[in-house]
Parts: C-alpha cells; sequence; structure tokens
C-alpha cells in the first residue's frame, strides 16, 4: 500500500515536471507579456525595467531553471499581474471551488445513483423511458447555455435566487466555506446545478448499465433464493456491486469539476480558480498559471489516489500492488 | 420425516411454463407433474434446453422475466405456491425450499463476505441474534466438511477454491433445514474426486434430516448414485420416469436408451462413440406428436399424435407408442435406437 503511494506521487512529479515544461514554452509562443503589463506608453527604458524586474530579459531556459530552482523550496514565483505569491491567489481561491465541485458531484451522485438504479431494473417502465431520456438532454446540452438559462428563470424571471457570485463565507477549519449558512446555499444552488446536470447524466447511464449487468447475475438469483427481501436484494446485492464502476467515474468526474469548472464560474462569476486561470491566461500571468496547473495536477493525482484506494475498498478482489 | 405420508413434501401438476418471445411462445415446460416425498432424492435428467433447470425455477418462482409460470401447480406440501403472494414466497424460499445452483464460481456475491451472506440467510427468516446466526453458520459450514469454519467465513468468495465455493452455497441451502433442496447441476463445474465428495454428503445430509432433493443434472452416473428415482426430460416433457435401477438398466423410452448409450466407456476402444443421430427440435418449432420422433429409429405413423405417459411395470412410466421391450441396457446400447 505504502509503496503504491509512493509510486503514485513519484509519477505525478514527473507529470508536473514535464507540464511545467509545456507551460513554460506554450506561453512564450503565444505572446509577450510585456506587451500586456507595460502601458502603450511606456518607453522603451521603461520596458526594459520591467522586464529585468519580472525576469523576463533572460532566455527562457533560464527562466524556466529559475523557476525550478525556487519551486522546490516552495516558491512558485509571483503573479506578474498582481505582485503576490502566485501560489497564495490560488489557495485563496480554492475553497470555492472545492465546495462548488463537491456539490455539485455530491448532487450528482446522489440523485444520478437511484435514478440509474431505477432505470436498470426497472428498464421497461415509462418512469425509466423518461428517465433515459432526461439523461440524453443531461448530457448534450451545453454547460454554459444551462446556467444562462438557469440565470434567466430562476433569478431573472422569478427572482428566487441570486444570479452571481458567492454568499457570505464563514471559516471552518482554516477554509473560508459558504455552505453553511443559507445565504451560502442560496448562492451555490445555480451554479452547482449547472455542474451537476451532465455529471448527474452520465451517472445515471453508468449505473442503470451496471445494474441491468448485475441484475442478470446467478447471485442476484441466488441472494432472492435465500428469501432475502427485495430491498436487501437491490439494497446491498446489488448496489455494492453497482458501486464499484460509479465510485471510479465519480471520483474522476470531481477531479475534472475542480481543474475545469472554469466557464460556469465565469458565467455565474464564482470567485473560484478557474476564473483566475481564465484572467491569468489573458493577461499572459505565467507563474499563476504554472501554479494552477501544479494544484490541479496534485489535486487529480490525490483523488485517483482516493479513488483506488476506495476502489480496494469496495471491491475486495482488487488488491494495490506494489510489485508487478 | 415432518409431513404426514399422504402428503408429498412436493406435488408438480402440468406445470407449463412459458416464455413469449416475438417469434412466438417458447413452451420451456411443457404439461411436466411429479412428486417428491420426504427423505427421496429425484434425478432429473436431460440435455441442454430440455426445460430440466427451468423446472427448478419455476417451482422458485425465480424464472427471467419474461418467463412465467402459464398454468398447472405446485403443491408444496399442499399448498399452492404458484398462486402464493409474493411475500409468502419470499418466507419458503431458502427457508422450506432452498436452491444449489451450477456455477459456483457465479454464486456467491463477488464483494460480500462469506459471514454477510450466511447471516443474511439465517435472519431472512428467523429473529436471531447476530451471533446466534454467525453460530448456526460455523455448524453448517463444518457440516458440509470446511475446515476451520470461523476464519472461514471472514474471507471474501474468491479466496476459496471452486469445489470449497459450492460447499459454501449448499450450507447457505442448508442453514434454516429446508424440506426441500433443488439441485441445479451443482457438481458440473468441479472436477470428479469434489464431485464424488459433495454426491456422498449430499444423500447423507437428505438421508439424516429427512430432506427431499431435487438433483438436476444431465449427466446419467451421478444420478446413478445419488438417487433414487430418475425423470427423464425431452424437449419440455417427461419421457421417462421409474426408479434408478429400473429406468438405467431396463430403459423402455428410446430417447432414455440413447441417452444411456451415449455414455462413453460402455463402447470397446477403437469404436465409433454412440450419439443419437439429429439435433433436438427447436423450441419455437415444436413437431407436432411426439418430440423425438425424428430422431427415433421406431418412429412410424402413429408417432403423428403425442403419446400418453403409461405405466409400462409398476412405478416405471414412459410416453411412448413403441415402448422397447424391457431388457438390459447395456445389450440394447449396441443396436441402439437406429
Amino acid at each position: 500500500m505504502l509503496v503504491f503511494i509512493i509510486r503514485r506521487l513519484l509519477q505525478s512529479a514527473l507529470v508536473v515536471a514535464v507540464m511545467s515544461v509545456l507551460v513554460f514554452v506554450g506561453i512564450y509562443l503565444i505572446g509577450d507579456p510585456l506587451a500586456i503589463l507595460a502601458s502603450p506608453e511606456a518607453s522603451e527604458i521603461d520596458r526594459e525595467e520591467i522586464a529585468r524586474a519580472l525576469g523576463l530579459d533572460r532566455p527562457l531556459w533560464e527562466q524556466y531553471m529559475t523557476f525550478i530552482g525556487s519551486a522546490f523550496v516552495g516558491e512558485f514565483g509571483k503573479s506578474f499581474v498582481f505582485g503576490q505569491p502566485a501560489m497564495g491567489l490560488i489557495l485563496e481561491r480554492m475553497p470555492a471551488t472545492l465546495e462548488l465541485a463537491i456539490t455539485a458531484t455530491l448532487m450528482a451522485f446522489f440523485i444520478g445513483v437511484p435514478l440509474g438504479v431505477y432505470a436498470g431494473l426497472r428498464h421497461e417502465s415509462a418512469g425509466a423511458q423518461a428517465i433515459m431520456a432526461g439523461s440524453i438532454l443531461g448530457f448534450s446540452l451545453p454547460n454554459f447555455w444551462v446556467g444562462l438559462m438557469l440565470i434567466m428563470i430562476f433569478a431573472v424571471q422569478l427572482g428566487w435566487m441570486p444570479a452571481s457570485g458567492r454568499g457570505p463565507t464563514t471559516e471552518v477549519f482554516g477554509l473560508q466555506l459558504s455552505i453553511f449558512s443559507a445565504k451560502g446555499w442560496h448562492h451555490i444552488l445555480l451554479p452547482a446545478i449547472t455542474l451537476a446536470l451532465s455529471k448527474c447524466a452520465l451517472i445515471i447511464r453508468l449505473a442503470r448499465a451496471t445494474a441491468r449487468e448485475v441484475m442478470l447475475m446467478d447471485y442476484v438469483k441466488f441472494a432472492r433464493a435465500k428469501g432475502l427481501s427485495e430491498r436487501r436484494v437491490i439494497g446491498v446485492h446489488i448496489l455494492k456491486n453497482i458501486m464499484v464502476p460509479v465510485a471510479t467515474v465519480t471520483g474522476l468526474e470531481l477531479g475534472a469539476l475542480i481543474a475545469f469548472a472554469v466557464i460556469t464560474e465565469t458565467i455565474f462569476s464564482w470567485p473560484g480558480m478557474g476564473k483566475l486561470l481564465i484572467d491569468s491566461i489573458t493577461q499572459l500571468d505565467r507563474p499563476v498559471i504554472v501554479a494552477y496547473l501544479i494544484v490541479v495536477v496534485f489535486m487529480l493525482v490525490a483523488i485517483n489516489l482516493v479513488v483506488d484506494i476506495l476502489y480496494s475498498v469496495l471491491d475486495p478482489r482488487v488488491r494495490l500492488g506494489g510489485a508487478q | 420425516m415432518t409431513t404426514a405420508p399422504s402428503v408429498p413434501t412436493l406435488r408438480v401438476e402440468n406445470l407449463q411454463t412459458h416464455f413469449p418471445t416475438r417469434d412466438g411462445i417458447i413452451r420451456a415446460v411443457d404439461g411436466v407433474s411429479f412428486e417428491v416425498n420426504a427423505g427421496e432424492i429425484l434425478g432429473l435428467v436431460g440435455e441442454s434446453g430440455s426445460g430440466k433447470s427451468i423446472t427448478g425455477f419455476s417451482i422458485l418462482g425465480l424464472l427471467d422475466p419474461p418467463g412465467h409460470v402459464a398454468g398447472g401447480s405446485v403443491l408444496f406440501k399442499g399448498e399452492d405456491i404458484v398462486a402464493a403472494a409474493p411475500q409468502r414466497l419470499r418466507q419458503l424460499r431458502g427457508a422450506r425450499i432452498a436452491m444449489i445452483f451450477q456455477d459456483p464460481m457465479m454464486t456467491l456475491n463477488p464483494v460480500l463476505r462469506v459471514d454477510t451472506q450466511m447471516i443474511e440467510a439465517v435472519r431472512a427468516h428467523n429473529k436471531v441474534s447476530e451471533s446466534a446466526a454467525r453460530d448456526r453458520a460455523i455448524e453448517t459450514l463444518r457440516a458440509v466438511g470446511i475446515a476451520a469454519p470461523e476464519e472461514r467465513l471472514k474471507s471474501y468468495p474468491h479466496q476459496f477454491s471452486g469445489g470449497m465455493r459450492q460447499r459454501v452455497a449448499i450450507a447457505i441451502a442448508l442453514l434454516n433445514k429446508p424440506d426441500l433442496i433443488i439441485a441445479d447441476e451443482p457438481t458440473t463445474a468441479l472436477d470428479v474426486t469434489i464431485q464424488g465428495q459433495i454426491l456422498y454428503e449430499m444423500r447423507k445430509l437428505c438421508r439424516e434430516t429427512g430432506t427431499a432433493l431435487i438433483w438436476i443434472t444431465h449427466d446419467l452416473s451421478v444420478v446413478a448414485g445419488l438417487a433414487d428415482r430418475v425423470m427423464v426430460m425431452y424437449a419440455g416433457r417427461i419421457v421417462e420416469t421409474g426408479s434408478v435401477a429400473e429406468v438405467l438398466e431396463q430403459p423402455r423410452h428410446p430417447y432414455t436408451i440413447g441417452l444411456i448409450g451415449s455414455v462413453p466407456g460402455g463402447t470397446a476402444r477403437g469404436h465409433k462413440l454412440f450419439q443419437i443421430p439429429g439435433m433436438a427440435p427447436p423450441p419455437l418449432n415444436l413437431p407436432p406428436g411426439c418430440r423425438f420422433k425424428n430422431r427415433c429409429g421406431f418412429a412410424d405413423a402413429a408417432c403423428d399424435t403425442m403419446p400418453e405417459m403409461a405405466e409400462l411395470s409398476p412405478a416405471h412410466w414412459a410416453r411412448c407408442h413403441h415402448p422397447r421391450p424391457a431388457q438390459l441396457a447395456a445389450n440394447l446400447a449396441e443396436g441402439g435406437v437406429a
């Protein structure tokens, strides 16, 4: 188990190294940050001064080596735009993104699994057909459109929900979270639904497909032959087998939400990491972009690790091997 | 023995099990009637698709939709369980009527520990504490020959071999001391030495507890060593039934004769193995009259009407217009059916 975790961490360090090179080169190719940072009226001398202050006057490989050197001691550079440590900027916004992504994933999971299992077990009923038709909608409607529609209906027309922003936060274990107040829920509901919709559709379809597969297994018939109640057959024998693939996919989708909730955060002006990333890209704020991607990679690796451990808990046949 | 001798443990009358499909109704079981008494072992023999397994599932109400019992009755100790409410059926399943499945690799839930799967079976039918249920599970595992049952209970199914898993499945079937066990080819997937041990133990358990047993199989040698009576099914119907000694040694129906002749071993080395010519009729397109006539060397115009079961000698019945004279199977296999 320990070997497994260490190996995973080493793999992720490698991914981070490769990724940082790509980002450095990529941003270098896109454009010159100076063009954005310096005002058009700035003289050549001013520009050179800014470049020297940010280290942009040196060749790319040298800039990269400097970055690597300081990254090892936990310094990821200062934002070109804000002049603050890039990592600090990201960590400051992370709780907002985390709570949005987790809320959306939990919604998708707790709505998707029961609907999917129902659609699988009663796959010929009208209810199941309706669920499946709905899940196709959930899949195919683009996120930004759903977000705008929700704002149009619930914020503009009905006036039930705020259209943008995050509710007041309270400090919980050192994190600024908004989901512990009613007002916070008010704010998080629309963006969370927007994000949850397509994930929910995915979980429904997966749970349905697995349920249909599992319900035909001999062990389900054998459970019925033992005289167990239908509740126990479905709730324990079928559900526990469905959880293996569903938990895996849900974990991976959570990672994707944390990393790429960008569009939804922008539409709802949610002050999360995604919005920061978009702003940083338009301003070619390289330190922030690199730091953001490092955070995301580590988060994805961590989620994968948790999913793998969960997998071995859910399916006793899976052993986390360090050796082979 | 728990029943009065007049009421058999199980009495099946004119059972009809249908599977509606787009192309028509498959009559998987078509008018099957039989009885099993307490302590008796009935071998139900037939080839794949003959309806023998479906008969077993019909009794327990465990048919996969769209399959359903379309007619007839299943009387368990006199109570019709085809018409019974689902709740009543659930009470009987696993408690009074237990079932053992064919493939031990598939019958135990892979993600639940053996103790979970055994304790839930006890507690589904008895209001007992978990530790009492665990004690019952340990005792039953020991009875089916599993060493160190206390530790084995904490294992997952994949940590057992196939033979051990089938023993666990048998132990689960025995947990609530049922009156009837339906075993659907439980030793087919196991190797011969394990099969022998399990057959021996099942026979002993039935004799000791007075449990009636229906053993579904395609393997005549298993029936020969285990059962008291045998019932041969072909294309959804019973074609011959009687005591094991009579049916296996003096078969009367040409199909039974062919089946016995097909067992390798009776043929001398170098000779071609015997096989019944042709194939079983397609289930959607059964011929009128005797269903075996297309493969039978004795068929004539009379066979275009369905023969009735006839008692050829005491308690030995066959469904044939031209039953073969009673003589030893060994001689029959030579000339065979053709």
